[in-house]
């Protein structure tokens, strides 16, 4: 690990006046996916600004019947709130599918939103990569693509965002609330929030750097019956293949969102409108555009078959 | 689990000496006798309170100040500033939970966490639960049913059980909790699938899936 200094942070707009202040310096929080990096030198910030003393560890009620999730609350904390379980069941589901107890301990609502891909390439710093070295070239295209994207890729990067708690939150029309140096707020839909790679695949957020996330706001619940399949390579403590999280209504319509298919969770609102029609009609217009490897092509089925599964589920 | 007393001078600690060797021959910089790489840029340090930080911690009930470089991992901490060596490191990055312990009444891999971003906190390690004299319940059971084979993994695993009993009566639910909103039952596939961040090489989940069984039971 390079060296840093290190300072805790008082105010979210003073967090963010902190990083704006010293190139090369970057939030912490929970610190399980920023460390794991550090300690590869694939992130080497030269000072970090601890955000977890910042007062934004709880959940509350909005006016409009919603939830506000405060930035640092620890994932099994969210997983396990009693509101989140009864009216946003696909996001308990997608949290308690993801990583171990002793990383959602830790890991928080905004850190979630902000791992970066597991692709093997960006891990192996002696390969070139576009999103760890600008400029320096894909491995993985041509390389071993088994686990990465089938659709939204480019010429400079087909890695997958490893979430599968941003695959809920896009499901359920989640907003992201950041704060600026100036105490500037901003609401960023979770649509917009995460970025395909086009050429730039290392800027994988909307976020500006100096730009803080305060909380994720929740819509009030729309009801249906809420799932999340996960299909992976062990039962438990695995990266998705292919997950899918489905909020499907009595009258079989519904919402659909892919994850481990692409750079961003997948959601195509115009593909919901097959969902009487069954999951082979919704994926098909889901993954109309899919440029899959010989290897990764097993993931078009995979994700009609968990759909299918998803929706069986929803009605039995 | 007996502290190290032994006089001989263990590879890591002929490592450790060699890497101050190396610090002191550096006069320009400051780095401590860690193993770490020297700053790559000595003028940051004084930007912001420098390299290195002052913090306590309480750990298995007793106050510790300590003085370390910030890349700490509360691992290191433990290991090479407490020589609480029971804490086991594995994989370094989260994958093994073999560096699993109790901060603050949950359980967390130690290996993902600097230890300045602890302060004042409650720190449990195995070292803390028990003795061999006077075992916690897990680490006996653990005995009596061969929870283990090489043992290094054990610490982690004992940490973890502990923490997920009080995870299951503290109703958080799980991936294969049935229904999200029953109060979480202790099956083997609850037990399974909330023990799969820690890893054993040897095989020997059948018997510490019992172990802890058999814990919760009498608990229960």
């Amino acid at each position: 690990m390079k060296a840093f200094t290190y300072e805790r942070a008082a105010t979210p707009a003073q967090a963010a006046s902190a990083v704006a202040g010293r190139p090369g310096a970057k939030f912490i929080a929970g610190g399980t996916n920023l460390l794991d990096l550090m300690k590869l030198q694939i992130e080497a910030p030269v000072h970090l600004v601890d955000v977890n003393g910042l007062a934004l560890d709880r959940i509350e009620p909005t006016p409009e019947g919603g939830l506000r999730i405060g930035a640092l609350v620890r994932n099994t904390d969210l997983a396990a709130d009693e509101r989140v379980r009864r009216d946003y069941g696909v996001l308990s589901r997608a949290l308690l599918a993801g990583a171990s107890g002793q990383l959602r301990n830790k890991a928080t609502t905004a850190g979630n939103l902000l791992q970066r891909t597991r692709c093997p390439y960006f891990y192996d710093t002696d390969q070139p990569c576009n999103k760890r070295r600008p400029g320096s070239g894909c491995s993985a295209i041509g390389g071993v693509t088994r686990q990465l994207a089938v659709i939204g890729g480019s010429k400079s990067c087909i890695a997958t965002n490893p979430s599968d708690m941003a695959v809920a939150m896009r499901v359920l029309d989640a907003s992201v609330e950041t704060v600026r140096p100036d105490g500037r707020t901003r609401v960023i839909p979770i649509a917009d929030f995460h970025r395909l790679p086009g050429d730039t695949p290392y800027i994988e957020t909307a976020l500006e750097r100096d730009e803080l996330i305060t909380g994720v706001t929740l819509p009030k619940p729309v009801g249906g019956t809420h799932v999340y399949r996960k299909v992976r390579d062990r039962a438990s403590y695995a990266f998705a293949l292919v997950s899918v999280a489905a909020i499907v209504q009595r009258d079989g319509s519904g919402r659909v969102a892919l994850g481990g298919v692409a750079h961003k969770p997948w959601r195509m609102e115009a593909a919901e409108s097959a969902m009487p029609q069954g999951a082979k009609a919704v994926t098909a217009r889901l993954l109309a555009d899919a440029q899959p490897t010989h290897e990764n092509a097993f993931k078009l089925q995979l994700a009609e078959r968990t759909l299918a599964a998803a929706i069986t589920q929803a009605r039995s | 689990m007996d502290s190290p007393t032994t006089p001989m001078i263990s590879r890591r600690d002929a490592l450790i000496v060699g890497a101050a060797t190396a610090a002191a021959v550096s006069a320009s910089n400051a780095t401590p006798a860690s193993a770490q790489p020297a700053p790559a840029s000595p003028a940051a340090a004084s930007a912001a309170g420098g390299f290195r930080t002052k913090l306590s911690l309480n750990v298995n009930g007793t106050a510790r100040a300590l003085d370390v470089d910030t890349r700490t991992t509360l691992l290191d901490a433990l290991r090479e500033h407490l020589q609480l060596t029971g804490t086991k490191k594995g994989c370094d990055h989260g994958q093994c939970g073999a560096c699993t312990v109790i901060v603050d009444g949950r359980r967390i891999n130690s290996c993902l966490t600097l230890a300045v971003m602890h302060e004042g906190a409650q720190v449990t390690t195995i070292e803390g639960l028990g003795t061999p004299q006077n075992m916690h319940p897990m680490q006996a059971a653990f005995v009596r049913h061969d929870g283990y084979q090489c043992g290094y993994c054990t610490p982690g695993q004992i940490c973890s059980a502990v923490a997920v009993i009080d995870e299951v009566r503290r109703g958080i639910p799980s991936h294969v909790s049935a229904d999200l909103t029953a109060r979480p039952i202790l099956s083997a596939e609850e037990l399974r699938e909330r023990m799969s961040g820690n890893i054993c090489r040897c095989g020997a989940y059948s018997n510490i899936v019992e172990a802890i069984t058999e814990v919760a039971g009498s608990k229960a």
